[in-house]
């Protein structure tokens, strides 16, 4: 498993938020203005660090959700999660022009070139590095390089749902379905929802919390797939 | 240092068992495994010291198990910045190991390979006079398969990226060599202490 062409961790730089915009009502999506722009791979992740007037200090990591941009600037979505000491604050306090110490990109084995064919398999806000390698898929690929799977409860829980849609994406609702997703009754991922969508992936990307990324893994070895061609990062509780 | 705009952080002193930038993740304990879940079966389990030794080992789990026990008591700290305490872990000591295979002059370090093919490299220093053990128990009860079951190399004084799930072997060099995630961005050696998460720190 040679390491792809990782781009070096950036420093730690004061990031700009120049937009936010909710996705649902847990997730909120904050656009960020690097003043020392650093490529990225779609996967990666940068860390958010927060500095008290005592020194106290609190950082979180958080993926990026979309593609290198030419821009200087990403978009970290970041899932309120109960008692989250960042997650929390980043809700609640931080408003468009605020400051961010920020530091990335991290991860270089979660991550897609954007050359080969791939399926991408989310559970829930695991959607979100996903999401970077499916914008990167849609503007560089043919429609069969890469396909997205994602699992969500209903339709409250589905990031990016203006995006979630067209023949590379599948939605699957485990607890509720809107009328337009009636043909596959709701409940959790089963292989029947791969085989259909595995078909020419050279690699397999599967991200969202343990049980659901151990379930889901397992399922894509069960379909045929090598387990050194599946990638998988898993979302413990991260605050 | 510049604060940042409204975050005062939380009430009451600092917790001084936490280093720099962790918190307590208290009952929790998140998996970050990068690889699909391998089963792996006792029965043909094997750990392996090789490389630059006199004699290189191999045990089976039954080998393994029977020699002498050692407990670890503690914290371990994860680099994506929790903190997990009181933690009681038993196994075999790295030290027992490399004594059966006996280092040759010139071991630096080593490098632990994993069944899934995780590696990590660590100098040989951090996982000697009884600061590594290959551990396949924890709380009271067998290590679950998530968290590196039947067997992970524990080296609580590290970042947990360093304590290889799945452990299949120590390879001991003459030299340092990075692992996977080393090759990756992060810190060679990983002082939760010194917050070396990455390559620079």
């Amino acid at each position: 498993m040679p390491p792809e062409h990782v781009p070096p961790v950036g420093p730690w730089q004061h990031a700009t938020v120049v937009a936010i915009r909710p996705e649902t009502r847990r997730a909120k999506t904050y656009r960020l203005a690097l003043p020392q722009p650093v490529p990225h791979l779609a996967g990666q992740h940068f860390v958010v660090r927060l500095t008290a007037p005592d020194g106290y200090r609190a950082q979180r990591s958080y993926s990026v959700a979309t593609p290198p941009e030419e821009s200087g600037e990403i978009e970290l979505t970041v899932e309120r999660l109960a008692d989250g000491e960042v997650s929390g604050f980043l809700h609640d306090e931080v408003v468009v022009g605020d400051t961010l110490e920020v530091r990335g990109p991290i991860g270089g084995w979660f991550v897609w070139p954007g050359t080969t064919p791939a399926v991408f398999i989310g559970g829930g806000s695991g959607v979100v590095p996903l999401m970077a390698m499916l914008r990167l898929a849609r503007r560089t690929g043919g429609p069969s390089l890469a396909h997205l799977l994602v699992s969500v409860r209903t339709t409250d829980d589905l990031l990016y749902a203006a995006e979630m849609t067209g023949p590379d994406v599948t939605v699957i609702y485990t607890r509720a379905a809107p009328p337009s997703a009636a043909s596959r009754a709701v409940g959790r991922i089963t292989i029947d929802d791969l085989v259909p969508v595995l078909g020419a992936a050279v690699t397999v990307y599967v991200c969202g919390s343990t049980p659901f990324a151990e379930a889901a893994s397992a399922l894509v070895v069960a379909a045929g797939i090598p387990a050194e061609a599946v990638r998988i990062e898993r979302f413990g509780p991260s605050g | 240092m510049s604060s940042t705009r409204g975050f005062r952080g939380r009430s009451g002193p600092a917790d001084p068992r936490l280093p720099p930038g962790q918190y307590d993740t208290g009952d929790d304990w998140p998996v970050l495994s990068a690889e699909v879940t391998p089963s792996l079966d006792t029965a043909t389990w094997t750990f392996r010291v090789e490389g630059h030794v006199e004699q290189e080992r191999t045990w089976t789990w039954d080998e393994l198990r029977a020699l002498p026990v050692d407990t670890y008591q503690g914290p371990i700290h994860c680099v994506t910045t929790w903190s997990k305490f009181a933690m009681t872990w038993r196994g075999i000591s790295v030290d027992t190991l490399l004594a059966a295979a006996r280092p040759r002059p010139g071991a630096t370090h080593v490098l632990a390979f994993s069944h899934t093919g995780y590696t990590t490299n660590l100098p040989l220093a951090d996982v000697t006079d009884g600061l590594a053990w290959v551990a396949w128990e924890v709380d009271g009860g067998p290590l679950p398969t998530e968290h590196g079951g039947p067997a992970r190399l524990l080296v609580p004084h590290l970042y947990f990226w360093k304590s290889a799930k799945w452990i299949a072997g120590l390879r001991v060099l003459d030299h340092d060599e990075p692992g996977f995630w080393e090759e990756r961005g992060y810190h060679d050696r990983g002082d939760p202490w010194l917050e070396q998460r990455y390559q620079g720190d």
